[in-house]
């Protein structure tokens, strides 16, 4: 048969030669071999005191972003859930009532908003779909846990903190790849 | 009548000492020995090895021994319970048992007391050694037939059948030895080498330690030579059925094998507790034995170290070539090492 690339190689089965078939001289060199390795680097990254860095487009655990003056974003639109493949995200719209002004950016705002973490798939369609770029994929990771029920993440997990009263904390949740 | 048969019971504590000091040492170097292989595995491969249990993974053997111990122990419906459970004992037993004639170090004296840092020096001390190692052989054999499991059974055939391979060509290679040396005593064997004037026997018998190395190997069930142990053919050797602390007892007297072995081959060869370029008898007796059971340890640690550097370096043997080392090239090597051994010493007292 033609090979198709002209990376194979075509192996050839001598009978071993004398040095060969005492094994000692090999196994030698091998011991040679594993003992240079000694004084390599070890490339281990110690994880929990040590983490990889990630890329600024990780997709990461979802955050609800707020605006400059700490107002949610959300309008509760749906389009993220429409865009979920998963079918992941749940919400309930509710209306902004007079004297509220100061905490949701629009008339209408996601009184619940839950995406259930085992069902996503961090694919970043719902960032993209939003159109008040209320929806972002941080640059962490979802938490391992004992229980189902403790993967569904409400508002009180998603929401930023408020870049007015807690500036640390928000740039913090914030990272690199969020725009406000 | 009464002077022959009294006790003498300063002799009797003594040794009842040394025995729970050279039992409890060789259990707590056996531990460790767990931890150093998986560190030495992790560093030839570029890994950390363990190192979260305390300051460099230093209570990892604890926190093994632990969960060895709070496991749940089965023992198959179908085994043979009683030979089933003497198994792990016997190879726990054999390991330990070798370390009665070892020479650990010189003669301590302590309160004009002379004491002798080796349990008993028999004039037979190799021989007894052969024939304690053979019998850790049951250990497998017991425990892979009474398991009443297929794979075990084929383990522990292939565990005897080299064993007893190898112990031909390591008792060879052992008689070329013992006609330079000319005694069967171990304590004797390292006076001789301490001597002034006289090398250690690995100058005058190069080609028998090899052997005896290569068999050690065999006869420790270390790779190449894990056959019995095999994971990928045989599950996992003889003591696949066992569980908990009957497990830890196999893997455990695996490494006091090792140790043993190490030490026996540093005093046959390497001149035991002889520390070289040092006349041990300008120094007091005391410091002089401190310092030799500092030199047989450390060169038990090279003898480990090498064992476990050979392990995570190469593959294991197949059947076939593990008998064809045995037999067709160990034992003749090691038939015409004595002949030649034998005409050299002829001819030197001509």
């Amino acid at each position: 048969m033609q090979a198709l690339t002209n990376r194979s190689k075509i192996l050839e089965r001598k009978p071993m030669t004398f040095l060969e078939s005492i094994y000692l001289w090999n196994i030698l060199k091998g011991m040679m071999i594993t003992f240079s390795h000694i004084f390599k680097k070890q490339p281990t990254i110690h994880y929990p005191e040590q983490t990889r860095p990630f890329s600024p487009v990780f997709r990461g655990l979802h955050v609800l972003n707020r605006d400059e003056e700490g107002r949610e974003r959300c309008t509760a639109c749906g389009l993220c859930a429409v865009a979920c493949p998963a079918e992941a995200i749940t919400m309930e719209a509710a209306e902004r009532l007079p004297g509220e002004e100061n905490k949701y950016r629009e008339e209408k705002y996601a009184a619940r908003y839950e995406i259930n973490m085992l069902r996503c798939i961090f694919c970043g369609l719902c960032e993209e779909a939003c159109p008040k770029d209320a929806i972002y994929l941080s640059e962490t990771f979802t938490p391992a846990s004992f229980t189902r029920q403790s993967f569904i993440y409400g508002k009180k997990d998603l929401l930023i903190p408020d870049p007015v009263t807690q500036p640390a904390e928000f740039a913090a949740a914030k990272g690199e790849g969020i725009k406000n | 009548m009464t002077t022959l048969l009294a006790i003498d019971w300063a002799l009797f504590t003594e040794k009842l000492i040394l025995i729970a000091v050279i039992i409890f040492a060789s259990l707590g170097i056996a531990l460790y020995m767990t931890f150093a292989e998986r560190k030495v595995a992790g560093i030839l491969q570029d890994r950390p090895g363990p190192n979260r249990a305390g300051p460099f993974g230093i209570f990892q053997p604890f926190a093994d021994g632990l969960k060895l111990i709070m496991k749940e122990e089965i023992i198959p419906n179908t085994s043979n319970k009683a030979l089933f459970v003497l198994g792990p004992g016997l190879a726990m037993l054999a390991a330990l048992m070798t370390c009665a004639v070892v020479p650990w170090g010189n003669k301590l004296e302590i309160a004009g007391r002379t004491i002798a840092l080796q349990i008993a020096d028999i004039n037979v001390g190799v021989l007894y050694v052969f024939a304690v190692t053979s019998v850790g052989v049951y250990g497998i054999m017991i425990g892979g037939w009474a398991s009443n499991n297929k794979f075990s059974l084929l383990a522990a055939l292939r565990g005897a059948s080299q064993a007893i391979s190898y112990e031909l060509a390591m008792g060879l290679s052992m008689i070329a030895v013992l006609m330079t040396t000319g005694t069967l005593q171990l304590g004797e064997i390292v006076k001789q080498q301490m001597a002034p004037g006289h090398l250690w026997n690995i100058a005058y018998q190069p080609l028998a330690f090899l052997i005896f190395l290569i068999c050690a190997f065999a006869e420790c069930n270390r790779t190449p030579f894990d056959l019995p142990e095999a994971e990928s053919e045989l599950n996992s050797g003889y003591h696949q059925e066992y569980s908990s602390m009957k497990l830890g007892f196999y893997l455990f007297s695996e490494y006091i094998n090792m140790f043993i072995s190490s030490a026996i081959m540093a005093t046959l060869f390497f001149g035991g507790y002889d520390v070289p370029f040092l006349n041990e008898s300008l120094l007091s007796p005391n410091v002089a034995a401190l310092v030799g059971i500092i030199a047989l340890m450390a060169k038990i640690v090279f003898f480990i170290f090498l064992f476990m550097w050979v392990r995570w370096t190469v593959p294991r043997f197949r059947y076939d070539q593990l008998m064809n080392l045995g037999w067709k090239k160990l034992v003749p090597l090691a038939l015409a090492n004595m002949l030649i051994t034998g005409a050299v010493i002829l001819w030197l007292q001509k």
